[in-house]
């Protein structure tokens, strides 16, 4: 049926709105990060003078480029690790029968529903104790554990969609069990697993509670705790500029890879919440 | 404790479905191996740093533990419980923690409804809604609060210019308000996403039956969408009741906690690092725990939400 013109104008209007709605906080940020300090109390929404100078400040501390260091490295090899052990477990919980599937499915669950501030004591006392507070591996271990849930969850699903009856089909043309996996499998399970990473690595690069509360200094801060701790350039200036300018760096690349891999993003959200 | 209920709770229906048991022969037994060597070290990682801390925690909660002076630790039983329960800050963080819960939840629920309904039947710039509703989804959650943040304060945000240059984030009400506007922008386009994978399983035929039959837009949705969405509803809410629940992000950034607006989250945090009173802590820590909990089995239980991955 033809959309009548009302209607036309109907969705138009309601997209326009929406669209709206995702973007203003958006360029707000974006806004406040190009405005000069002497005019950053001056609440209009666009820069009346435009300036480049809390991008040049940020970049120039240490305070500012360490945690970013951090956040990528730590949120990548956590990452890594993380998908790696989250296929093992989702192949045997997509493939194989053994006992104690439903209590790891279950066991999974629970963690991703885990109030983080309940382990955030525990873990900073474990971790001052075996020297792990404030490093590197004191944030990437947590960072596996509770990117795993999300991993077994998303990859189960995918995988449980893979033909596995190809694996059989090479084997018996001809392929060792090594190249069914290679050249057959893998490539059908590599989507799931990129997109898995994907979610991981944005849960990582959004954590703000243990990478608040397991680190003391830039040493292994990652971005978004960093920011907390911004000051101004001077102990009377306001950190907004480069605060702003801080949070339009750590989300600007976020929205791009989110926008970049939207399909799959949308894909691995949904998997496992609608085909149970 | 805690603990082993949940697991066994979420894990039921697929112990249910799993139906009929085969006696265990040769190749069952090495699949079962197998199964678990690939499972062991996911379950290590996790049981070391989720599940032995959860024991730790409660550990500590019964001890009379001030970080400053650790040499005076000791047992004090239930005591540290007697104080949060008894105390009037802890209600007061489950009263605001509940009205943030219960508020964002309903309007992402209804914000995400017509999202997804836009994103699925919208009939002109499909694509570019799509992608720029993922937009909140791929911010971080902190720099995003910062900008909600700097928009309130006087002097420097067009909404608080807008609405007359007062300081919204200095009392409690609009405060909460403000929390609960950050958290519901932020996470109303998730929920739509898993709305919207739910509303594209309802079969068009159903509907267009409805329509022939002589159902309005309006009957169509209730009578015949939404019971089909059903599942789908049930897991987006409780997912995102206990992402609320444990809301600290947002709070930390916009008000720190400040005039009367902190959650449970932030309560435990501040008795844990700022007063660095792990007893008092940990069992604020172990109360939220027992709530999540809690709301999962409400859930599961009263609503009948499949724990996802279990099947039905």
């Amino acid at each position: 049926m033809a959309a009548t013109a009302k209607q036309k104008s109907g969705w138009i209007t309601a997209n326009i709105v929406t669209m709206l709605v995702m973007l203003i906080p958006v360029v707000w940020i974006v806004s406040l990060s190009f405005k000069d300090p002497s005019t950053i109390t001056d609440p209009t929404f666009f820069p009346r003078k435009w300036t480049w100078a809390n991008y040049s400040g940020i970049f120039s501390t240490s305070d500012f480029t360490r945690p970013l260091l951090n956040s990528i490295g730590i949120g990548l090899i956590a990452t890594f690790i993380s998908v790696l052990l989250a296929s093992l477990a989702a192949y045997a919980v997509a493939r194989l029968a053994f006992r104690g599937k439903s209590a790891l499915v279950g066991m999974s669950l629970m963690i991703a529903m885990f109030p983080l501030i309940s382990l955030a004591t525990p873990l900073f006392n474990i971790e001052r104790a075996l020297g792990l507070f404030n490093t590197w591996p004191g944030l990437i271990i947590p960072y596996i554990a509770f990117g795993l849930p999300l991993g077994i969850y998303t990859l189960s699903a995918f995988f449980r969609e893979i033909p596995w009856e190809l694996e059989k089909a090479a084997k018996m043309d001809g392929a060792t069990p090594f190249q069914a996996f290679v050249r057959v499998i893998a490539p059908l399970a590599a989507p799931g697993m990129v997109t898995t990473a994907i979610l991981v690595f944005l849960f990582c690069w959004n954590e703000f509670l243990l990478a608040f509360t397991l680190t003391a200094t830039t040493a292994a801060r990652t971005a978004p705790a960093a920011l907390a701790f911004f000051t101004g350039s001077s102990q009377f200036a306001v950190p907004t500029g480069s605060i702003s300018a801080a949070a339009v760096v750590i989300t600007i690349p976020i929205i791009i890879f989110v926008l970049f891999f939207q399909r799959r993003i949308v894909a691995g959200l949904t998997s496992g919440a609608v085909k149970g | 404790m805690t603990a082993k209920t949940e697991v066994v709770t979420a894990g039921e229906p697929v112990a249910a479905n799993r139906g009929h048991r085969k006696q265990l022969s040769e190749g069952a037994r090495a699949e079962r191996r197998l199964g678990w060597l690939l499972c062991a070290p996911a379950v290590v990682v996790m049981i070391v740093v989720a599940a032995f801390p959860v024991f730790y925690a409660i550990y500590l909660s019964l001890q009379r533990y001030d970080l400053r002076f650790p040499a005076q630790a000791h047992f004090v039983g239930l005591s540290n419980y007697g104080a949060v329960l008894s105390s009037s800050y802890w209600w007061h963080a489950l009263m605001v923690t509940l009205i943030i819960t219960v508020i964002s939840v309903a309007a992402e629920f209804a914000f995400g409804m017509l999202l997804a309904l836009l994103m699925f039947r919208t009939i002109f710039m499909r694509g570019v809604v799509r992608t720029i509703s993922l937009i909140p989804y791929g911010i971080v959650t902190v720099a995003a609060a910062y900008g909600w943040q700097y928009a309130w304060t006087p002097n420097t945000g067009y909404l608080s210019a807008l609405f007359g240059d007062s300081a919204p984030l200095t009392k409690t009400g609009t405060a909460i308000a403000i929390i609960i506007l950050a958290e519901v922008w932020k996470t109303t386009p998730f929920m739509a996403l898993l709305l919207m994978a739910g509303l594209s399983l309802v079969p068009e035929d159903l509907t267009k039956a409805a329509r022939v039959d002589g159902a309005s837009a309006w009957q169509r949705f209730t009578r015949v969408t939404l019971p089909l969405m059903k599942p789908a509803i049930l897991v987006a809410l409780l997912f995102r009741t206990l992402d609320a629940f444990r809301i600290f992000d947002n709070i930390y950034i916009l008000t720190a906690g400040g005039n009367g607006t902190y959650s449970v989250s932030i309560l435990g945090y501040d008795n844990l690092f700022r007063a660095l009173n792990l007893g008092i802590g940990s069992a604020i820590s172990i109360l939220i725990f027992v709530c999540v909990a809690i709301i999962a089995v409400l859930y599961i239980k009263i609503f009948g939400a499949a724990a996802p991955g279990t099947g039905k």
